[in-house]
């Protein structure tokens, strides 16, 4: 037996305990995470303020002037189509209300980039 | 047999025909035509079908003619007016001199008393739109005394006295046949339905698209008497504002550069949507959220 090398029940044994080790950091990462960085952009009022017209799950006091943001994947199966409605809407209904996030600089390329992965998660 | 009068029929058939030609080759002519008596017809048609159970002179309630809640909670806060202080202390600004004796009362026609369904008017002297708050402030520097703020303070005091005392009075807002006015009517209607600001709204965005729709808690009053009520005491202001003050507030929240308060196009907006207004009564001072 050489040194250095474990034999093959140990060598399990300690895989077994490091993934477990990385599950429990991971479960603790979860529970302490806050919120994803999109969720903070859309509810910020001088960010995305989506709530303002949107009611999102986990939003508080979510007006009704457009629809609700649920089932998004369902709904925007192609992410460039639902980036597109944030960047400037009015291309595609000039008589919306939705300000262009993207046209007027409101938010960043980056910024809604993350608030569309939000989005996909409600 | 011709019978008689067949030839001016003709005749008068063929100008018409000349009339369409005309009219085809120029689709664009309705919309050059300013004619305030049709647009105020289908603004006052498209709010009552919108919402027909909404008593038409309940317009002039903003939210709360929108919104049960609203309305409850606007009726229990209306049996306390938070407005009743600036009643008080314009009316007696109203009765106080100014340092040469005169008051405000000689500046307005009925001693100022009644008058406020007459504001704002085309004033064919100067050539332009004298709102109240305007004229108020024209009062004081004719008579040597230094102009107030347009936005609150004393001059929503003053502007809710006068609109107190005008109460269930019908708006009849006059554009009288001089090209100024109806171009100071058109100006502020395109102001109105023009989109401004970072957030790219216009005042009918909100106020035409939308009306009785929530933005967060808020429920967004109908474009229809929209100044009927001022000034207001608004809860989120924690105090009065005059008609300048919400223009003010309206564009900086669209992250808008907002006019002068008084700006002559702020006055040309006042003229063009107090018109659409008319017949309504006089709701001033009100209280909103």
């Amino acid at each position: 037996m050489q040194r250095g090398h474990m034999r093959a029940p140990a060598r399990a044994l300690f895989v077994a305990a490091l993934c477990g080790l990385m599950l429990l950091a991971s479960g603790m990462a979860f529970a302490q995470a806050p919120s994803p960085p999109g969720q903070a952009l859309a509810f910020d009022r001088a960010k995305g303020n989506c709530l303002t017209c949107h009611d999102i799950k986990g939003g508080d006091s979510p007006g009704n002037v457009g629809p609700p943001l649920a089932d998004m994947k369902q709904r925007f199966p192609d992410r460039e189509q639902l980036k597109a409605v944030i960047v400037d809407e009015t291309r595609r209904n000039p008589s919306t209300v939705m300000p262009p996030f993207g046209r007027n600089l409101i938010l960043t390329n980056q910024e809604i980039e993350a608030v569309v992965d939000f989005l996909y998660t409600r | 047999m011709k019978r008689p009068g067949s030839t001016v029929r003709t005749a008068s058939l063929i100008s018409v025909l000349a009339m369409l030609i005309a009219a085809a080759a120029r689709p664009a002519i309705a919309a050059e035509t300013i004619d305030p008596a049709a647009d105020f017809r289908a603004f006052r048609d498209y709010f009552t079908k919108k919402f027909p159970d909404v008593p038409l002179n309940d317009f002039v309630n903003g939210p709360a003619s929108m919104d049960a809640d609203l309305r409850r909670q606007w009726q229990s806060i209306d049996d306390f007016p938070p407005y009743d202080f600036a009643v008080e202390r314009g009316k007696q600004m109203f009765a106080t001199p100014f340092a040469n004796g005169k008051t405000y009362g000689d500046c307005f026609a009925d001693k100022g008393i009644g008058i406020r369904q007459n504001y704002p008017y085309f004033d064919q002297t100067g050539g332009e739109v004298v709102t109240l708050e305007l004229a108020l402030n024209r009062c004081r520097e004719a008579n040597g005394e230094r102009p107030y703020s347009y936005v609150k303070d004393e001059m929503a005091s003053l502007t809710a006295y006068m609109a107190f005392t005008s109460r269930g009075k019908p708006f009849d807002i006059k554009i009288p046949n001089d090209p100024r006015a109806l171009a100071a009517y058109q100006k502020g209607e395109q102001y109105f339905y023009a989109r401004r600001g970072q957030l790219n709204f216009s005042c009918a965005g909100c106020h035409v698209q939308n009306p009785g729709n929530h933005i967060r808690t808020e429920v967004l009053a109908p474009a229809l008497g929209l100044l009927a009520a001022m000034p207001i005491y608004r809860s989120e202001w924690n105090g009065m504002g005059t008609i300048s003050r919400r223009f003010v507030t309206c564009n900086s929240q669209v992250r808008g550069v907002p006019l002068a308060p008084q700006d002559e196009l702020y006055r040309d907006v006042e003229y063009y949507l107090s018109y659409m207004g008319n017949g309504l009564p006089v709701a001033g001072p009100g209280a909103r959220p």
